[in-house]
């Protein structure tokens, strides 16, 4: 198939009567790096929360691989990382690796393995039976991506996975995003920093819950006759954010 | 629902309460501690502690576990592993009973370490013995776990969880017999002790400390006590939604 997500007229109304997205029609191409770039607040989070199922969504339809999100077929090809670390800091690694491998459904044989792999992938080898609450930040967050890594999921959203992050380690993520992408792995990717665009695939650029621009970093900037995609977005928003 | 996932989560939640060691002296030291405390509290009127002392092994339990609990959940709810689990392919079962399992047994090494103390050091004079004693402080235990689990969801903030101690707690312990007897009570309150789940957990200590053979009464006061836990699983259940 050659579209991994395909939105339709997608409004999510959030509590609070919050239009956090409105009207969005996209399609998402499989086994790319797809980033979801906007200011905070522009609806990106709620956008992969309805992507992954966590959301209901008020209008519209998605469809993932086919499949309704947060159907329990696809709730074994997907894994989602939420902004907030969504790990157990009272855990060590090897403890919360375990612990997600077997929720996400991980042969007890295997989990061994699936450690040794998405440790190696992050980086964390050396901490392995470390407690999480004393790991550095940076640490935590990817430990939080390695348990996105479990049993080489076809789609991986990650909300925010590099915020905070020191350049080598962000640019060392986003090889490994690159890398994953090269092997099959659709990844949609949350970030409102517009240098990181440069490094995907696909781009959405989102505003105010609307979708203001979809296209490769390289068509945007040449579509809009700028350097960055810094500029791009200046430019397509009118210069005001 | 699996049963290896649901064992999964029990050994996970167990395994973050032995990290945290001072969580797990407090569950184990503080009951008994506080029995002894009451012993000389009421140093003169030794009769008066013997009948006290059982009763408050049916509260102390649930009152633990409530609060131990619902921050536990609150904590899942806030730090987004809540979302991750929810994404993943789990039953909101596996959750749930993953974590009646865990502070069950929690609960029952806490019962067993506050009936042998009861028991053995406090030389408290229960007619029906040690067993019933513990299935009891078990029962209460179960029961503060399920009510946190379903009350955490009401909870924005781990201040507003524990203020739902005095909220929800103080009031059952006021009226469930613990002070006077409930028939003196004032008719409304009276109404409100017999829905209250509290009451028949101390109901239960009263019937094993007056009688050698477990009683009707007993069996009775312990269904009421299982039914109000399996009622706030259920009710738990529902307020973990794959989709907010």
């Amino acid at each position: 198939m050659e579209n991994a997500v395909q939105i339709k007229n997608l409004s999510v109304t959030l509590p609070g009567a919050i239009e956090a997205i409105k009207n969005v029609s996209i399609e998402l191409p499989s086994k790319k790096t797809v980033g979801i770039i906007g200011p905070s607040g522009a609806g990106k989070t709620t956008l992969v929360r309805s992507i992954v199922g966590r959301t209901r969504i008020t209008s519209g339809e998605i469809l993932v691989f086919g499949m309704k999100p947060g159907s329990a077929e696809l709730r074994k090809q997907a894994r989602y990382m939420t902004q907030e670390l969504s790990v157990y800091p009272d855990l060590t690694i090897r403890e919360n690796l375990n612990f997600f491998a077997i929720m996400s459904g991980q042969a007890r044989k295997d989990l061994k393995k699936t450690l040794i792999e998405v440790l190696k992938a992050v980086d964390l080898t050396d901490k392995t039976d470390s407690l999480v609450s004393s790991l550095s930040g940076g640490q935590k967050q990817r430990v939080s991506l390695a348990i996105a890594l479990i049993g080489s999921p076809k789609l991986m959203v990650l909300d925010e996975p590099t915020v905070g992050l020191d350049p080598v380690l962000r640019n060392k993520l986003w090889n490994l995003f690159a890398q994953l992408a090269k092997q099959g792995t659709t990844l949609v990717i949350t970030s409102h920093s517009m240098d990181e665009a440069e490094r995907c695939d696909d781009l959405v650029l989102l505003r105010n819950g609307q979708a203001i621009a979809h296209s490769t970093p390289a068509d945007l900037k040449k579509h809009t006759g700028t350097k960055t995609i810094e500029e791009s977005f200046l430019k397509l928003v009118g210069g005001q954010t | 629902m699996s049963p290896r996932k649901t064992l999964a989560t029990a050994k996970r939640v167990l395994r973050q309460l032995s990290h945290d060691h001072r969580t797990l002296a407090l569950l184990f030291v503080v009951p008994p501690v506080l029995l002894t405390i009451f012993k000389y509290v009421f140093q003169n009127e030794p009769n008066t502690f013997n009948q006290l002392a059982p009763m408050l092994l049916g509260i102390f339990p649930m009152v633990m576990m409530f609060l131990v609990t619902s921050i536990a959940t609150l904590r899942e709810r806030t730090s987004g592993t809540l979302d991750r689990l929810m994404t993943m392919p789990i039953g909101k079962m596996d959750f749930i009973f993953g974590y009646a399992l865990a502070f069950g047994l929690v609960a029952l090494a806490q019962a067993c370490i506050a009936t042998g103390v009861m028991l053995g050091l406090l030389d408290v004079p229960v007619l029906g013995g040690t067993f019933p004693t513990i299935v009891c402080a078990v029962a209460a235990g179960l029961l503060g776990t399920s009510l946190g689990l379903f009350t955490s969801a009401f909870a924005r903030s781990e201040f507003q969880a524990v203020q739902f101690m005095p909220a929800f707690i103080l009031p059952q312990l006021l009226t469930c017999g613990l002070f006077i007897a409930r028939e003196q009570m004032a008719q409304p309150l009276q109404w409100f002790a017999n829905v209250m789940p509290l009451t028949y957990s101390v109901d239960a200590m009263k019937q094993i400390t007056s009688n050698f053979e477990w009683t009707s009464e007993l069996t009775h006061d312990l269904l009421i006590v299982g039914c109000y836990t399996v009622a706030a699983l259920v009710l738990a259940s529902l307020t973990i939604r794959r989709q907010d």
